[in-house]
């Protein structure tokens, strides 16, 4: 009988993608970077963090209550900042046009689209992605929720439905199903998960 | 995405000069103001838009709603369109605004959108935003596309042979119907704009969509006090119950004294290639008894002349009976 190699060291496609997805993003990214960006002085006293792009700039974000001190192309949107420079891959690219709600994540405490924002928009902010809202063995009462309620089939809008969700719980909003659609009208479900998630979000509204 | 430079100008005054250096501040503007980015960054990533400078104004004290010395209220150009939509004297003494702006986009979008952004918000003309076809107002001289094509969303007032892209704004529609001012500081000085004179028809020119010079920076918005005793009410109509453009829309301040309308100010949305102020319909409601069939000759008044299109015809009668159906609510309202 053949042995099976230990689980603990068999690639998940999470770390595989951690390891490989920003230095190929980044060889992609420099290769498209023209010279008319004059590269920005060295002026942080640490090595920031991501790869080295000509015509790269600085900026600090807080992300999950860690600092990064990072350099960018000016291009970089918030959301390929977090994806592909810092390697938090739970915020989704859905459109990457403002019209599908899947890359939404909180800065300063509101959900914004992360794909129609500069990364460089948000020097010294306080960005929190569906990573920095919960852990495995320790969910936010929506994860959980949307665990309890079967919010998803597919889960690819699951990240940003979690985080406007969230959000909504500090927002204005009426008491009925009616309110809660409405507020969450961005966020798109291909999979027409609707009805569940209204439910999990009443649900965590309900035990206030 | 082209790539560009990006600025924060320390004041305003530096941003006015380092922007007042492009040859125009219409579309294809080699300098562009950023703040919320809802727009100009979705039109970046299309090359529609290809900025090659950046200045961010976020951090410009630019952010604030007062009350002015008259009774009305200042509103900042970087006020996020959400934090206006619930600002507590725009909830008490300018419903119709709120109402405008919570019907527009979604609430992500609506906590970056900023005032002035809204202002300059551009057509959803699919061919506009399409750089393989010919479009007057992306490259002057190439042709209308939407004419002979895709027009169903498109606009049936205020186009001409050269484009019929309809202005997407909810924000505007209401910003019309109240007579807001819009402030601007250029290279030359401040000057104010009143709301009506903002926004260009396209004519031969759809290119140029605002009287804004290169340098110019919308610092706020004024509203005019309120008035008393106003009813208020904006109706959107769409193709879904959220998140969608207008097909129409209509924005209504009405005074109603012993049955009788006193006072009328009614703009249109989803219909005009610039928010849609109708002093027609104005004209056609005041005098008039508060009841159905005067708000249906006001909306005929407000209708007459519009243009349709291959696709977009039904959107005449829509738009009559948005603002008839806006009118009889507000008439009906406390």
């Amino acid at each position: 009988m053949r042995d099976d190699p230990p689980s603990r060291s068999k690639p998940t496609r999470r770390t595989f993608l951690r390891s490989t997805g920003t230095s190929a993003a980044a060889a992609f990214v420099a290769a498209r970077v023209t010279a008319s960006v004059p590269p920005a002085p060295e002026s942080s006293p640490e090595a920031p963090e991501g790869p080295n792009i000509e015509g790269a700039v600085s900026v600090t974000l807080r992300i999950n209550g860690k600092t990064h001190a990072l350099r960018v192309d000016p291009r970089t949107s918030l959301l390929d900042c977090l994806r592909e420079t810092v390697a938090l891959t739970g915020t989704k690219k859905g459109c990457d046009h403002g019209q599908c709600g899947a890359c939404t994540v909180h800065v300063n405490g509101r959900r914004v689209l992360s794909c129609l924002s500069l990364a460089l928009l948000h020097d010294g902010e306080e960005i929190t992605t569906i990573e920095g809202l919960g852990a495995p063995d320790a969910l936010h009462p929506m994860q959980a929720a949307f665990l309890a309620h079967d919010g998803y089939q597919c889960g690819y809008c699951t990240s940003g439905q979690i985080m406007s969700a969230v959000a909504l719980l500090k927002e204005p909003c009426g008491p009925d199903d009616a309110a809660v659609k409405e507020l969450m009208s961005g966020n798109i479900c291909r999979c027409g998960a609707y009805a569940n998630i209204v439910a999990a979000i009443q649900q965590v509204r309900k035990n206030g | 995405m082209h790539t560009f430079k990006f600025v924060r100008p320390p004041d305003s005054q530096a941003a006015i000069a380092m922007a007042s250096r492009a040859k125009t501040a219409q579309q294809g503007a080699d300098v562009r103001f950023v703040a919320g980015g809802t727009t100009l960054l979705d039109l970046m990533k299309l090359n529609v838009e290809t900025p090659s400078r950046l200045l961010d104004i976020n951090r410009l004290p630019l952010g604030k709603i007062e009350a002015t010395a008259d009774g009305g209220l200042a509103i900042g150009a970087t006020v996020r369109n959400s934090d206006l939509a619930h600002y507590p004297a725009v909830q008490r003494d300018y419903p119709v605004l709120s109402q405008a702006i919570l019907a527009g986009a979604s609430a992500q979008i609506r906590n970056m959108a900023t005032t002035a952004g809204n202002l300059l918000q551009r057509t959803r003309c699919v061919y506009f935003r399409d750089t393989a076809m010919p479009c007057n107002k992306r490259e002057p001289g190439t042709g209308c596309s939407a004419i002979t094509g895709s027009n169903r969303m498109l606009a049936v007032l205020g186009t001409s042979d050269q484009c019929i892209a309809t202005n997407p704004s909810d924000m505007c529609v209401a910003i019309s119907a109240l007579e807001a001012t819009v402030h601007v500081q250029g290279p030359k000085g401040k000057r104010a704009i009143a709301f009506s004179d903002f926004h260009l028809l396209p004519g031969n020119t759809p290119n140029r969509e605002t009287v804004l010079e290169s340098g110019d920076l919308i610092t706020h918005v004024t509203l005019p006090p309120p008035v008393a005793g106003s009813k208020q009410v904006y109706l959107k109509l769409r193709d879904r119950a959220s998140y969608e453009f207008a097909l129409a829309s209509a924005a209504v301040v009405l005074t109603v004294m012993g049955g009788k309308v006193t006072r009328a100010r009614i703009a249109l949305g989803g219909v005009g290639t610039k928010p849609w102020r109708s002093p027609e319909a104005e004209a056609a409601l005041v005098g008039q008894t508060a009841e159905g069939a005067s708000f249906r000759k006001a909306a005929e008044a407000a209708m007459n002349g519009a243009k349709p299109q291959s696709e977009n015809g039904f959107k005449i009668e829509l738009a009559k009976r948005c603002l008839a159906h806006a009118l009889q609510t507000a008439a009906a309202s406390g």
